[in-house]
């Protein structure tokens, strides 16, 4: 069997990474297939027809592509599916007083899921995106999610939802090359390198801001309330809990006699919880809905470096599974930026091991020892 | 791509060019290339071989030479005869109404409904069966009040059902109502001799046909006068400025002449590919559905609404075994619309997502037709299990 009788269906989105994966897998002598999926976006806003992530210029910039390569195209209709799960989901945990990363859901329930099962049904072996990241196989035949091999890019925090069963028929063809070949395999294929920045925006919020959007989607979580201290004083009006960032400092309109940062925020007081740098440091979370890149979470407490958000460094950590799919995580040095709603995502070098959202931090819970958590938690 | 086999089942889209008539059309571009209003031997010469052209296309619709109007295609046709029998309708002082049907081709729907909103016209749409065709009594009402114009759909392109435009027409004129259709569909399949048809304006489009894309035909009835919609030079007794495309008027009075020279053999082909289609998948699709008229319909059609499949993916699935076919609420962006003709046929806006249309032409096989009826059952129980797994 040739790889021409492997059939991989590539998601592109007209982007550089996913266009060099498309063209990676026709030189390697796939039988591919391009496709691009057409997903929410808020029309009532800003009248923006069309996701950020499939705009007519991209869907002709993907075909072009596709053209170029001698592949089929389509655009699937996942409008419906993106809608309500990773909108809905962004939505949710805003009106909770998370920060969500709606990236990852879409991982979890659109491109891992929903994309691959159509793939799977047109008879395709794999699904390929273009995400800087790698597989492979352990000694005893397990799949390991690894970084993509230039580190600037890896972008495996937002793969870390991915179990067996998907990394059995995923690729990532650029994971395994520096930026510098996929620059020059881009300029072969014509693209546009110059002209195109990622936009750190979320896709579906079309030509508005995600506070327009909350304020039409989750109206509750844009209005005002309280600006207060851990101890309940007063010292202020936010605009809305949506606005602020955990540990950000500047705009809180704030006079205090020493510089005071976003803690927490407390949906159910509508308050926003600030507090000095001291108390912003915290030495451990605890996460939910953990995923394990094995299936199964380690038996044992070990040694890992966990990233907290996206773009963070990676930090040493004690990792604790816990049941009921949570872990906790104390850190080696205490963090600044623990967002509940963003994920933490453990690695031990290369390899990511899984992830899990972060929880809210628990007020009563973090006044117990580590001790009496942990029996708190896997009650 | 590997593929197994190629089967283009879209000849309702457009049908690849007959060599004949790429041979009769190929001296227009080099040889015989000036303007056929300039006076010299070249232009006479082009001259000459569009009055040819044109009295051949008249024979087929017996009907005088002066009658034919050559554009650039269907949609032009269609515009010249609506935005033109309102303006006529204006400067006599008749009423500016447009009455039409909620299945037409876009060109006639969406010019009237533009008239309607831009200009003092009124556009009066008769609902069809469901079936998609205009009912007499109906449509009689709707022409009692008179109108400048009636445009009623000769074979419907998504689901194929044939009007009897001379039941309607008679009506029309009844009430002193022009008459006009859009025959693109109908063309090279169905008579167009207007006298029979008792139609008084008529749109064809020579790709519909084995001819070339960007030529067309109205037939406007001798004392219609027709102001131009695209104003100019005195063009086509001015009722169509421009310079003549004189290598396609070749082409399409070609093209036509040939479909109706081997109309009896071609129908019969269409027809046995087409009935080969409909019962094969009626027999073996669970739930499929034929639209559009059991009988009265294109020969080269065949319909279907499958429920469950979403008419993109399916189309998706042919194209990746060589299939090419259509839906009226596919669209390559990804962004599919329930078909406004099944939604005036009465399917539910559901089921006019899983429209499926196959159109047969002259180079479609047995064979072909055997191989479509097996990836479409493989292709549906792959969507419907999909489905399964998405809907809990």
């Amino acid at each position: 069997m040739s790889l021409s009788d492997n059939r991989v269906v590539v998601a592109m989105s007209g982007g550089v990474d996913s266009s060099v994966a498309a063209a990676l897998l026709v030189r390697a002598g796939y039988d591919v297939v391009g496709m691009m999926m057409r997903l929410w976006s808020d029309e009532a806003l800003g009248g923006a027809e069309h996701n950020r992530c499939c705009t007519p210029d991209q869907m002709l910039i993907a075909r072009t592509v596709a053209d170029k390569l001698g592949i089929p195209f389509y655009v699937l209709d996942s409008k419906a599916v993106f809608r309500d799960t990773v909108v809905q989901y962004f939505i949710d945990q805003h009106r909770a007083g998370f920060t969500p990363n709606p990236c990852l859901e879409c991982n979890r329930h659109i491109r891992f899921d929903w994309l691959l099962r159509h793939a799977l049904a047109l008879d395709a072996d794999y699904l390929a995106t273009g995400h800087y990241a790698r597989i492979s196989e352990d000694s005893a035949g397990k799949r390991l999610l690894m970084k993509g091999l230039d580190p600037g890019k890896d972008q495996s925090y937002v793969l870390s939802v991915m179990g067996q069963e998907q990394l059995a028929k995923t690729l990532f063809p650029v994971g395994e090359y520096p930026k510098a070949e996929v620059r020059r395999i881009a300029i072969e294929l014509g693209l546009d390198l110059a002209n195109r920045k990622d936009s750190q925006d979320l896709c579906f919020l079309g030509k508005s801001d995600y506070r327009d959007f909350l304020t039409a989607h989750a109206s509750d979580v844009m209005s005002k309330g309280p600006i207060m201290t851990t101890a309940g004083a007063v010292l202020g009006e936010h605009r809305g809990l949506a606005n602020y960032t955990i540990g950000q400092r500047k705009g809180l309109g704030l006079s205090h006699h020493e510089p005071l940062y976003v803690l927490a925020m407390n949906p159910f007081k509508n308050a926003l919880v600030v507090g000095t740098r001291a108390e912003l440091g915290r030495d451990h979370l605890f996460t939910e809905r953990v995923n394990w890149v094995s299936g199964a979470p380690p038996a044992q407490p070990f040694r890992a470096e966990v990233k907290i958000r996206y773009r963070s460094r990676p930090q040493g950590a004690l990792v604790q599974p816990l049941g009921d799919g949570r872990a906790r995580v104390d850190f080696d040095e205490p963090q600044r930026d623990i967002t509940p709603g963003q994920a933490a995502v453990v690695y031990q070098g290369d390899v990511c091991l899984g992830g899990g959202l972060i929880a809210k931090f628990d007020e009563a819970a973090d006044h117990l020892e580590p001790e009496d958590q942990l029996a708190q938690f896997s009650a | 791509m590997k593929r197994n086999r190629e089967v283009y089942l879209d000849y309702s889209a457009s049908t690849p060019v007959d060599p004949r008539v790429i041979e009769a059309m190929m001296p227009y571009f080099s040889e015989v290339y000036g303007n056929s209003t300039s006076s010299h031997s070249q232009g006479r010469r082009g001259e000459m071989a569009i009055e040819k052209a044109r009295a051949r296309v008249a024979q087929i619709l017996n009907c005088q030479p002066s009658e034919v109007v050559f554009t650039s295609c269907g949609s032009e046709s269609d515009n010249l005869a609506i935005r033109g029998a309102a303006w006529l309708a204006r400067q006599q002082g008749r009423p500016a109404r447009l009455i039409t049907t909620p299945v037409e081709h876009s060109a006639v729907i969406n010019t009237v409904l533009q008239l309607g909103e831009l200009t003092d016209a009124e556009p009066v749409v008769v609902p069809v069966d469901r079936h998609g065709l205009v009912e007499a009594g109906r449509f009689a009402d709707a022409c009692r009040r008179g109108a400048a114009l009636a445009s009623v759909i000769y074979a419907n392109n998504e689901v194929g059902s044939v009007n009897d435009l001379a039941e309607l027409a008679a009506i029309a004129h009844e009430h002193d109502v022009l008459f006009h259709t859009d025959a693109v569909q109908a063309g090279g399949q169905l008579t167009l001799d207007v006298e029979q048809l008792g139609v008084d304006m008529l749109s064809l489009s020579a790709h519909k046909f084995y001819g070339p894309k960007g030529i067309g035909v109205l037939y406007v009835k001798d004392g219609i006068e027709l102001p131009s919609v695209l104003t100019g030079g005195g063009h086509e007794g001015g009722r169509r400025a421009g310079t003549h495309n004189t290598a396609f008027i070749v082409g399409l009075a070609t093209a036509l002449e040939l479909a109706y020279t081997e109309t009896d053999e071609r129908l019969r082909h269409f027809q046995n590919r087409r009935d080969q289609l409909i019962n094969g998948l009626i027999s073996r699709v669970a739930s499929a559905q034929l639209t559009g008229h059991p009988a009265e319909r294109l020969p080269s059609l065949a319909s279907f609404v499958l429920p469950g499949i979403d008419a993109n993916s399916l189309l998706m699935h042919l194209d990746m075994n060589g299939i090419a076919a259509s839906s009226g609420s596919a669209c390559k962006t990804g962004h599919p619309e329930p078909s406004d003709v099944l939604l005036a046929l009465e399917y539910s806006s559901e089921e006019a997502l899983c429209g499926l249309r196959l159109s047969v032409g002259i180079q479609t096989t047995e064979a072909d037709i055997e191989y479509v009826m097996d990836i479409l059952v493989d292709s549906v129980g792959k969507l419907r299990s999909l489905r399964r797994e998405f809907v809990t």
